[in-house]
């Protein structure tokens, strides 16, 4: 028991000082007002920002749903190479995400742009210019482009670990290519599909980089909302932290939902 | 059951430019219960999957009740498989895994419900339909694998080395039960293993493979008794297997010395491999013995001693009953029907010489316990 005690004190700093401090400061701010008053002012103040609140959400999960459906094949074909083939082809997934997020979301920036490098190319074919950038497309393809690498790699994980001597078997019983996928693959997988879709929509509904740079000014998501709150001439610790606060909440819902689903799946077909 | 169901014709496979099948032709009768034997990486598995789908032969045909079905994917064949290492689904529980082949083919909910009971009692496995396969014993999973091919309700099933997980007790008993399911069910069995043992007392049909090709087909018996060449005789059993000289019908040479036979059909003073099992070879005095020579190591096997006795600095493994103690003089006797003759081969005078026998090297290739009483190698002393 003492053993176990002082090896799990690194976590209780780690937690306290990281989650549980952090997290006190944010409940704090979204219940008092500025001079520090007990208030539900700032959770009512919510109101106004449903709207932007339930486009995020939008947004953020059709970037999700774009994800899962360019990852998922992406996945299976990886996981059914050799290992080496594999290695090869998992690091040139990661290679992007080894290079600077902004720098990566300037980039598409300058190839979007009314006289930027796609509409210059069209040009050359007398179309265009194609209004892309400062669209919801352009915010979604940003979010696709960056958070995909969070999509393939817990799917590939599991995959990976799908013997191919079950697909086998599943074939061997008669299973045609449709059948392996929605009785075997699928279930299967059904656990990366889950941490994917988390790892994928959590940092997509509260984005504001991409929105700002993508975006323009007319499309707003609650990252950029909650920005403006911390910074600038209208700031509001208070909203702001409210904000967060049900964002979090929000965002843990889902996961408790999704966890359910993979519970599920997990139970199986279960006469 | 003499109708043929399965037929490989001029099979070749490898892979990445080596050879792991090449000329291979078998014919199986539809209930028969053959057994693919040979050591480790001699294509058994290959085989298997071939006719399983589940390898595309280079060169050759299969045939499957008279009709080619190279092109057919494994998942319309009409032939289950019972894989080397069970592969069940592990997200499914016992029921689904077994019902998994039905609900496929879209067959009725009662239907499936039947037929799961059927075959979980068949495999002594009812009570388990709720449990995950994961949480079930070796010897439980492999009796699900079994169910769940058996209720697609194949003409022929495919199992490769389906007991060589468990131990010696538990593989026993499933022999036994696989035997009377095949008997019950009439299914053709394609069974692989590289015990020899399981082999001779399970199939009809024994089939040697070695490097890929096959060596002999034939029922144990024959086998045992008849080995086509020296590879057959060693890996089957164990055999002494010496140079001679076919004289005539029925006369044979070996040691300097001329032995009555039951072979025919060689040339004249045709070179040849003779082959004594152990257990054939009869003891006598020294005086009254066709050969006579000293043994030279002794170990205990619970029912006989196997005793090394070295002639004229050839060894020979001898089964006996009796007791011969290190450095006795002993005669043999040989009749007949002890000595079997076979055609020279490529193996030949690569097997059956008990010289470089040693113990430990015995201890590997069995895994039961011997008591070793004694052992000397006269040339060192
Ligand atoms: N997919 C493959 N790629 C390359 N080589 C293979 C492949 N499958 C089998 N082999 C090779 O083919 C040979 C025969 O293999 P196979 O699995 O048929 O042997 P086996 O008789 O079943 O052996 P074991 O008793 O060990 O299971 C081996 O040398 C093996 O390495
Ligand atoms: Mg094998």
């Amino acid at each position: 028991m003492m053993k176990n005690r002082s090896a799990a004190a690194p976590f209780a700093v780690w937690m306290l000082l990281f989650t549980i401090v952090p997290l006190g400061v944010v409940v704090w701010f979204a219940f008092t007002d500025a001079a520090g008053h007990f208030t539900l002012d700032n959770i009512a103040a919510i109101q106004g920002h449903l709207g932007t609140l339930a486009y995020s959400i939008a947004l953020g999960a059709l970037a999700t749903v774009i994800c899962l459906f360019l990852a998922y094949p992406l996945a299976y074909s990886i996981s059914r190479k050799t290992e080496r083939v594999q290695q090869t082809m998992v690091m040139i997934i990661m290679l992007p995400m080894w290079m600077n997020f902004l720098l990566r979301t300037y980039a598409w920036m300058t190839l979007l742009e009314n006289n930027g490098l796609i509409n210059r190319f069209l040009g050359l074919f007398g179309i265009g210019p194609l209004g892309m950038i400062n669209t919801n497309g352009a915010v979604v393809l940003g979010m696709v482009y960056n958070f995909l690498p969070f999509m393939v790699l817990p799917l590939y994980s599991v995959m990976t670990k799908i013997d191919s001597r079950i697909i086998e078997a599943a074939q061997d019983l008669g299973s045609n290519g449709w059948q392996i996928f929605r009785r075997v693959v699928l279930p299967l997988s059904m656990p990366g599909i889950v941490s994917g879709i988390t790892m994928v929509f959590v940092p997509a509904v509260s984005t504001f980089v991409i929105t700002k740079l993508l975006g323009g000014s007319k499309t707003q998501m609650i990252g950029d909302t909650i920005e403006t709150m911390f910074i600038g001439q209208a700031a509001n610790y208070n909203v702001g932290a409210a904000l967060s606060l049900v964002l979090m909440v929000l965002i843990l819902l889902c996961m408790a939902f999704m966890g359910m689903v993979d519970k599920d799946e997990e139970g199986g077909l279960v006469v | 059951m003499e109708k043929e169901i399965i037929k490989l014709k001029d099979i070749a496979v490898s892979f990445d430019g080596e050879p792991v099948l090449s000329g291979l032709n078998l014919s199986i009768r539809d209930g028969e219960f053959v057994t693919l034997l040979g050591p480790s990486g001699c294509g058994k598995t290959t085989t298997l999957r071939i006719i399983g789908g589940f390898v595309t032969p280079d060169h050759g045909d299969v045939f499957f009740d008279g009709k080619r079905m190279n092109d057919l994917p494994a998942y319309r064949r009409p032939v289950n498989t019972i894989f080397q290492r069970y592969a069940l689904f592990p997200h499914l529980n016992v029921y689904e895994n077994v019902a998994f082949g039905m609900r496929v083919q879209k067959k009725s909910r009662e239907e499936i419900k039947k037929t799961v009971g059927e075959m979980l009692a068949l495999v002594n496995l009812k009570g388990f339909e709720k449990r995950g396969v994961n949480t079930l014993s070796g010897g439980q999973q492999q009796r699900v694998a079994i169910a769940r091919a058996l209720a697609n309700n194949p003409k022929v099933l495919l199992l490769d080395e389906p007991l060589a997980a468990l131990d010696l007790k538990l593989r026993k008993d499933m022999q036994v039960e696989l035997k009377n399911i095949q008997k019950s069910l009439g299914i053709t069995f394609i069974y692989v293993t590289h015990d020899q043992e399981e082999a001779l007392s399970m199939s009809d049909t024994v089939v040697v493979m070695d490097g890929g090709q096959i060596q002999q087909i034939g029922t144990p018996q024959d086998i045992y008794n008849e080995p086509e060449n020296a590879f057959v005789a060693d890996f089957i059993g164990e055999s002494n297997i010496l140079d001679g000289i076919m004289h005539e019908d029925y006369l044979v040479e070996f040691f300097g010395r001329k032995f009555p036979c039951l072979d025919a059909g060689f040339g004249p003073k045709e070179p040849v491999d003779v082959v004594i099992r152990p257990e054939d070879i009869d003891i006598v005095s020294p005086e009254k013995g066709h050969l006579t020579g000293t043994v030279t190591s002794v170990t205990f096997k619970g029912v006989h001693f196997e005793t090394i006795v070295d002639f004229k600095g050839f060894k020979w493994m001898i089964q006996t009953t009796d007791y011969y103690e290190v450095g006795r003089q002993i005669g043999i006797v040989l009749n007949p029907e002890d000595i079997h003759i076979m055609k020279k081969s490529a193996y030949s005078g690569m097997f059956g010489d008990y010289s470089s026998y040693s113990e430990e090297f015995d201890e590997l290739a069995d895994p039961e316990a011997d008591l070793v009483q004694e052992s000397v190698d006269e040339e060192n002393i």
